[in-house]
């Protein structure tokens, strides 16, 4: 046997009789609908470094998300949901609006994140 | 800070500027009036025009934006009257302007079938009294967003185009009819080609409606990829941008052009260094032009070389201060601001 098989033999072994690790936990999802020219929640509060992910829903008209500081800018349409990774790393207020014109009162279209 | 280039000792990048006043009906813009002076600036306008292909010769023109036509509400209880009383100053100036650029919202938005395509004729209609014939109009989100643009090429041509005018390269970009806050990859490109032919020296003025830097993107006074737009009209020496958008004044010096906001011919929103809510100023029976406007510009070589260039450095806040707290009188006798 040759030393590299020798190695590769053991690391296999070690790697057999590791205890598993626990599995990954599924980041805590937060549902959020839009309509015009509002959001469902208006505010939603999220734990500093947690991973979350932000499913997004409309049933009347393409909206957007838009917080620069925070990574989102997304876009979603009638009949499929989005899905925003977040992992917040700074705590404090964001206004998040929305960025896809969508009528005469889309300018106030706005919620907010408050990261804790 | 670099050297700045000079022919013959007078400086490019000052030579050809543009002034710009407030009337607290719009804003006027003078091109390099400094042409009219000889001696450098003769020997400068000479240099830039073989450079450039063509000859800068001094001209105004006025910035209209958002008029919103058809907007109903406690801001703007009396309709269209600050756009008429608008299209009566510019009439009115002793210069008479070259171009009218309108910056976006030239109607408000309704689905209600029909009433856009109205509201773009009554637009129209009062535009027609202008003695200006040369009128050339972006869209705002309120124009072009829900359906692309289409009512809005129908009745006033293109979203975006190019084109000459006394030496100076006019841009027209569209950063609403994508929906988002954007130009798109496609339009990018096309300005990138539009450029091309340009050397670094030609004079250029962009017109668009939202800003193309993040002056405040809670309130979506932003285009997504306004820094791409400047990263194409970076090697230029003399690049003014004007919006609208904001219903107010505003002026951000960056990097590598000036940008410009007009008042709106509605109703003006706060600060966006103050509050952090975006509300409509209250309307003012007193005084009911009170913050809206209209900007005139002059264009070209200044009376003095040193002080003359396509930048918007020398905004007159006095106009603007009285357009603020005058408006309505101001308005009413409009001869009288600009003597």
């Amino acid at each position: 046997m040759t030393a590299s098989l020798r190695i590769g033999s053991i690391a296999l072994l070690v790697a057999l009789l590791a205890p598993a690790s626990p599995p990954a936990q599924e980041p805590r999802v937060v549902e959020i609908r839009a309509r015009r020219f509002e959001f469902t929640p208006n505010v939603v509060t999220l734990r500093k470094d947690e991973p979350v992910v932000l499913r997004l829903r409309t049933d009347d008209f393409t909206h957007g998300l838009y917080m620069k500081e925070l990574g989102i800018d997304s876009e979603f349409a009638p009949g499929k949901a989005v899905d925003v990774p977040l992992t917040p790393r700074k705590a404090g207020r964001y206004s998040v609006i929305c960025d896809h014109f969508c009528g005469s009162g889309h300018g106030n279209m706005k919620m907010t994140i408050v990261v804790e | 800070m670099g050297t700045r280039r000079t022919t013959k000792g007078v400086d490019r990048r000052a030579f050809l500027r543009i002034a710009g006043m407030s009337l607290g009906a719009g804003a006027l813009y003078r091109v390099a009036p400094a042409l009219a002076a000889g001696g450098p600036g003769a020997e400068m306008a000479h240099e830039l025009g073989r450079r450039n292909g063509e000859t800068p010769a001094p001209f105004t023109f006025v910035q209209l934006s958002d008029t919103h036509v058809g907007f109903e509400g406690p801001p703007d209880p009396i309709g269209t009257r600050p756009f008429e009383r608008a299209v009566e100053v510019v009439n009115r100036l002793p210069q008479k302007p070259d171009l009218v650029l309108f910056t976006g919202d030239l109607t408000h938005d309704t689905e209600k079938p029909g009433e856009h395509e109205a509201r773009m004729r009554r637009f129209r209609q009062i535009a027609s009294g202008l003695a200006v014939r040369d009128q050339r109009a972006v869209p705002g989100e309120h124009d072009a967003a829900l359906d692309g643009g289409a009512l809005f090429r129908g009745a006033f041509g293109e979203t975006h185009y190019a084109f000459d005018h006394k030496g100076v390269h006019f841009v027209a970009l569209d950063n609403v009819s994508r929906g988002k806050p954007e130009v798109g990859p496609e339009q990018l490109a096309w300005l990138r080609k539009d450029l091309a032919r340009f050397p670094p020296t030609a004079p250029i003025v962009v017109f668009t409606h939202r800003p193309l830097f993040d002056l405040r993107p809670d309130w979506e006074w932003f285009t997504r990829d306004g820094d791409e737009v400047m990263r194409v009209l970076e090697p230029f020496e003399n690049v003014t941008v004007l919006y609208g958008h904001i219903h107010r004044e505003d002026v951000h010096v960056g990097p590598h052009a000036r940008h410009y906001a007009a008042r709106s011919l509605v109703f003006a929103f706060p600060d966006p260094a103050g509050p952090a809510e975006k509300k409509p100023l209250p309307f003012d029976p007193e005084k009911p032009f009170k913050n809206v406007g209209l900007r005139l510009v002059h264009a070209g070589p200044g009376q003095r070389p040193e002080a003359s260039a396509i930048r918007c450095e020398e905004v007159e806040l006095t106009m603007a201060e009285r357009s603020g707290t005058e408006g309505f009188a101001q308005l009413l006798r409009p001869t009288s601001i600009l003597s």
